[in-house]
């Protein structure tokens, strides 16, 4: 069961470093999308500072959403994706293996451009290492819904935006505790609540998510 | 009819013969209840102590919140039933549901909108129960648009029942962060949860009218739920034969 | 609760926009609803009967 865990990630990280620059689109697009923000609403620090955590937040998920399309369709237009769930191998491992693999590619990513961003919003540094932590356990959350989503679109004309309007909601959950981590940081109380409920959304959704994917995908490859 | 099991409905010609015996009487029930709660509602409840007579919008906001969330429930249900049976009306009875929760949905958006503006003075109010019924009507929208884009009706049932069961799943969690998130903004002051302390009367008022948008529920829903089943089995014998009666 | 008059009852104590604006709207969404579930109905026996016709 690993071994086609490890096949199946390792195939798809290699994919994406072939495709380097279409890999890193999305953590472009999170910046982009951020930086709108400060044009739009006015550059004072402290508008900035009040509304960063939700900004990055929102960009991330979208920037997730906008990526996680791909994690099915482009294996199904060559077939391969047909293959791997005639492999024998459990579909909700190779579920599983390519949620692990978008978020290397993309929510890893964004994680690590968060710094910068923060920095770019005027964060506190109490508040920035705060909503990098969050991220690290909600990125994760947002590959998994996203795969579900990807799966019960797939091939389906307008797949990119029917995903976002079907996974976004799910993801509310997410963005309320790792936003509320970071206000509750720069409020001055701890944020352990927080990180206790991401943590156990991080863990509900990788036991429910994966299964669920299989199951959308054999209903849409039938 | 002989023996009658409950099977014997999950066949779309007989389901819609079901449903021209019993939607007269479910319109019938729809409207008494209406008419009796109206009547509760607005000659025998008295006026609220602190909101005056603007509280009395909770008799049609109250029973469309209710409606909404039991309909996406009912919704997921035959979904799954449909799924795991392979009862193709289970399905259409699912998908002709969903029109019908987003409607209660935003009614109790509506609704409750009109009721914040006077007492609260905004059109707006993001508090707990507001902002989770907002993000019902996105869950209820997601599963009409994937259903409809999905071409194949077998797949469509499907995906829609794995989206419905993923959604109804998460509802609590949703419902949960949700009220989480609204204590930590606005403390317990801002809230519809405030509602006027109810009088026998005025709670009277409000389970007629549930009771009333119920039967409404059931009788709208089920017109759908012929319309999916002639759309679908557009070339078998029963639904020429019903075609041929009912278009004379 | 007794009004003093069909003009009492009809501002609801100065709320009448408020409470008759929810009513409203309330009750055009149930009869629209059920005008057009009956409507799809009807199409779809509609076309259903013509593609018999062109079959025969």
């Amino acid at each position: 069961m690993s071994a086609a865990f490890v096949a199946v990630y390792t195939r798809d990280i290699r994919l994406a470093l072939r495709r380097r620059v279409e890999a890193l689109l999305p953590v472009v697009f999170f910046v982009v999308a951020v930086s709108l923000f400060p044009v739009g609403v006015g550059p004072e620090p402290q508008t900035l500072r009040v509304i960063a955590a939700g900004v990055v937040w929102v960009c991330a998920l979208l920037a997730s959403m906008l990526s996680v399309a791909n994690l099915y369709a482009l294996d199904h237009s060559d077939g391969s994706l047909e293959q791997m769930l005639l492999s024998g191998h459990p579909p909700t491992v190779i579920a599983a293996a390519k949620a692990a693999a978008h978020w290397t590619t993309t929510g890893a990513p964004l994680v690590l451009a968060a710094p910068v961003i923060g920095l770019l919003l005027d964060m506190s540094p109490a508040a920035l290492a705060t909503l990098v932590a969050a991220l690290l356990l909600g990125t994760p959350v947002l590959s998994l819904l996203g795969g579900v989503g990807a799966a019960l679109t797939l091939g389906l004309r307008s797949a990119g935006v029917l995903l976002i309007l079907l996974i976004l909601p799910l993801t509310i959950p997410a963005l309320i505790f790792g936003s509320g981590a970071v206000g509750a940081v720069d409020s001055g109380i701890s944020a352990s609540g927080h990180f206790s409920l991401l943590g156990a959304l991080l863990i509900f959704t990788a036991l429910i998510a994966p299964l669920a994917t299989a199951v959308a995908l054999r209903i849409a490859l039938e | 009819m002989s023996s009658l099991r409950w099977s014997t409905f999950s066949a779309p010609s007989r389901f819609y013969a079901l449903v021209n015996v019993l939607n007269p009487w479910l319109w019938g029930l729809a409207i008494a209840l209406t008419l009796a709660g109206l009547y509760m509602g607005f000659f025998v409840a008295p006026v609220d102590a602190t909101q005056g007579n603007s509280y009395r919008i909770i008799f049609i906001h109250v029973p469309a919140a209710w409606l909404s969330m039991v309909l996406y429930l009912a919704m997921a249900f035959w979904a799954a039933i449909g799924w795991m049976l392979n009862a193709r009306m289970a399905s259409m009875l699912a998908r002709a549901i969903a029109p019908t929760g987003a409607v209660f949905t935003f009614l109790a958006l509506w609704t409750g909108s009109f009721w914040g503006k006077p007492t609260w003075g905004t059109w707006w109010v993001w508090d707990a129960r507001l902002t989770s019924e907002l993000i019902l009507l996105f869950l209820y929208l997601g599963y009409i648009a994937l259903v409809s884009s999905i071409d194949d009706a077998v797949r469509g049932d499907k995906a829609g029942a794995v989206l419905a069961l993923v959604g109804a799943v998460n509802v609590p969690i949703i419902y949960f962060s949700v009220v989480w998130w609204n204590t930590l903004h606005q403390g317990a002051t801002i809230s519809m949860t405030a509602a006027p302390k109810m009088a026998q009367t005025m709670l009277m008022a409000m389970l007629l009218m549930t009771l009333a948008f119920w039967a409404y529920a059931f009788a709208v829903v089920f017109t759908r739920a012929q319309a999916l089943a002639v759309e679908r089995e557009g070339h078998a014998d029963w639904v020429r034969m019903v075609a041929r009666k009912e278009l004379q | 609760m007794t009004w003093g008059s069909p003009a009492e009852f009809f501002s609801m104590g100065g709320y009448g926009l408020y409470v008759w604006g929810a009513y409203a709207v309330c009750l055009a969404a149930m009869l629209i609803e059920p005008w057009l579930a009956r409507r799809q109905r009807l199409e779809a026996l509609v076309a259903a009967s013509r593609t018999e016709k062109d079959s025969l």
